[in-house]
């Protein structure tokens, strides 16, 4: 079973203190809601989780029958969307899905992938490049990529940003089939968000607060 | 401490009148261009091992130790070169002449540049001090291909300048020899005493800065 | 669908492959690097008109082309990543080694590519006479080796730094002064017709240098990469 830890996690930039004594465990298939006002941390611990960034203290501890350390084997194990996160413009959406297929060692045939842009509701855009697509189509596409690996983990910042109605119920399935799978960590402002998280933390109290 | 630090540098100064008079009173500029040039090394090695430090280890003190001791070796050098090329234009004719010496220390000089350029271009603090660490230690590296690589530059242009180098290292009488000690003990003193001041008041500063971005 | 076990070489080889097609699409450090090249070469051989060269002067100003046009083109690899914010994609799919190994490849390829362009070039617009061939392409292509392998980790420095400028050619310079120095006599000799024997420390002191630095970078990437 699959669980998540962070130990008395900090970060500050320079003297700027973003947020400090975060700790929290989640185990199985429960998931989280981070919320809290706009520069809060919400996304700076996001990255701290997905190995992005390292914290000023403390640990993120990633357990899988034993604990592991080894960075490979974690990014196996996770994976992230954000707002910030960008594929490559000057590449179609196939060669970009082709490519973080074949750099993470997975196996998937074009018409695989062709599906997967199907079932996004990108149909008959898989030759187009990445710099023609709209922010919405671009955060769809994100989803294909996070999902290749069908992650124990999965880290989604302001995951409804640049989605319309479609994108959104699109979001949910995608929401629900993660938490058959494993982890679910979710950085959001939007209210709906909070109903996805079992946990809820809230940065904006001095520390934080837990909301069961 | 200081005290004794002053005082060896004031008598260095004194003491050098008497002693040299083989080429001419320009000569005397050996008793201080060799020691700051060898300054300009040790604030080197210490500029590189503090960056191991910091990278092995991450407290910022590292870090302000490897950039004063480079601002530091910058400094030497600069003193170093300009100092060789007035000896050299004494003792060969000329204010530079690519000597494996000379070219060490312009070498020096251009990677303590480099160094500091590079830090001056980063502005996020943790960022500026493992990049620049990275670098000091790669510059460090190269060093030792230039002990093979420079001579044979300096071969193809000037083949007899060597011996007049080593000529003039080994004819040293003991009281010149004392006084050349001295001087050389007086510069790297010299140099621990700056940089301790230095990473003091940085530090100091820090803290300040610090109280007063949270009060 | 599913996990196939890859190699890390075949990992290396995808992230190499995707910087290729992209550069192929847009061709930014192309077109830099070869204009660049051709511009210098020019204007070199223009400046110097009947006027002849020994040798010497021939291969130093040979390195000097190649040595600027690198500075030119060769930092894009890492600085397009931070531009277009892509470096936190890769970042979640690939190791740093796999990274610098990538990007180490591309720019080799780049600078070879640049290198078949010019060498022909250069011998044409400067009379430039090679007598020991083979020596000449030993040494070209290991010199080249070594400045993409110290290169490629100050270009991922600058990358990092908010103002770019000359900072690449300003921190390359003195690391590569060892390899310039080396491998113009090297050049210098393959030009007079000196046989390999002759040419062998030179390339010893390359093929050191090389390694050493490989390594170096190898290891000391993580600490580039890594926030």
């Amino acid at each position: 079973m699959i669980s998540l830890e962070a130990k008395n996690l900090a970060k500050s930039f320079g003297f700027r203190k973003v947020f400090e004594g975060i700790n929290f465990s989640l185990r199985g298939k429960e998931s989280l809601v981070i919320t809290g006002k706009n520069g809060s941390g919400k996304s700076t611990l996001l990255k701290i989780l997905a190995g992005l960034l390292r914290p000023s203290k403390g640990e993120v501890n990633i357990n899988l029958e034993s604990q592991i350390k080894n960075r490979g084997e974690r990014r196996k194990l996770i994976s992230f969307v954000a707002p910030d996160l960008s594929l490559y413009d000057e590449l179609t959406a196939l060669e970009n899905l082709e490519f973080l297929a074949n750099v993470q060692g997975l196996d998937f045939k074009p018409d695989e992938l062709n599906k997967k842009l199907d079932e996004v509701g990108l149909k008959g855009r898989g030759e187009d490049r990445v710099s023609s697509y709209s922010s919405g189509m671009k955060q769809r596409l994100k989803y294909i990529f996070a999902l290749l690996s069908e992650p124990q983990i999965l880290l989604l910042d302001e995951p409804g940003s640049n989605l319309d109605e479609p994108g959104l119920f699109l979001l949910d399935n995608i929401i629900a089939e993660q938490k058959k799978r494993g982890i679910l960590v979710l950085a959001t402002n939007d209210k709906r968000e909070i109903k996805y998280g079992d946990k809820i933390l809230n940065l904006d109290q001095q520390g934080f607060s837990f909301i069961s | 401490m200081t005290g004794l630090l002053i005082g060896t540098v004031v008598v260095l100064v004194f003491l050098m009148p008497p002693p040299q008079k083989e080429l001419g009173d320009i000569s005397r500029i050996f008793f201080f261009h060799v020691p700051v040039a060898w300054v300009t090394v040790l604030a080197f090695l210490v500029a590189m091992v503090n960056s191991i430090l910091y990278l092995s280890r991450k407290d910022p003190v590292y870090d302000l130790q490897a950039a004063i001791s480079s601002q530091l070796g910058f400094l030497f050098a600069i003193l170093a070169t300009v100092s060789g090329a007035i000896f050299a234009k004494n003792a060969w004719g000329s204010y530079w002449n690519w000597d494996p010496r000379e070219t060490s220390v312009f070498i020096l000089l251009l990677i303590y540049g480099a160094y500091l350029a590079l830090r001056s271009a980063i502005e996020a603090e943790d960022r500026k001090a493992n990049l620049s660490a990275v670098y000091s230690i790669l510059a460090f590296i190269t060093v030792p291909f230039l002990v093979f690589v420079v001579p044979r530059v300096f071969q193809s242009l000037h083949p007899t300048d060597s011996i007049v180098n080593s000529q003039i290292k080994i004819q040293m009488p003991p009281l010149v020899l004392l006084v050349f000690l001295s001087s050389l003990l007086g510069f790297s003193l010299l140099f621990v005493w700056i940089y301790n001041l230095e990473v003091k008041l940085n530090i100091l500063y820090k803290k300040a800065k610090e109280i007063h971005s949270v009060g | 669908m599913g996990t196939k076990s890859s190699t890390w070489t075949s990992r290396v080889l995808a992230l190499f492959l995707k910087d290729f097609k992209s550069e192929l699409r847009t061709r930014y450090s192309l077109n830099a690097l070869v204009m660049f090249a051709v511009i210098t070469l020019t204007v070199v051989s223009f400046s110097i008109g009947m006027f002849s060269l020994s040798s010497k002067v021939k291969s130093s100003l040979f390195w000097i082309v190649i040595f600027f046009s690198a500075m030119s083109g060769l930092a894009q690899v890492f600085i397009k990543e931070e531009e277009a914010k892509t470096s936190t994609l890769l970042k979640l799919v690939a190791s740093a080694e796999a990274i610098f190994a990538g990007k180490l490849l591309y720019n080799l390829v780049l600078l070879l590519f640049l290198e078949i362009i010019i060498v022909p070039l250069f011998i044409i617009m400067l009379g430039f006479s090679i007598l020991n061939f083979w020596l000449f392409l030993c040494v070209l292509v290991l010199g080249s080796l070594g400045l993409v392998c110290s290169t490629t980790i100050i270009a991922a420095i600058v990358a990092k730094a908010s103002v770019k400028g000359a900072l690449f050619a300003v921190l390359s310079f003195p690391i590569l002064l060892p390899l310039l120095v080396t491998v113009i006599s090297g050049t210098n000799l393959a030009s007079e017709g000196a046989s390999f024997s002759q040419g062998l420390r030179d390339l010893q002191i390359l093929f050191s240098y090389t390694v050493v630095m490989f390594v170096a970078s190898f290891m000391l990437f993580d600490f580039v990469w890594e926030e």
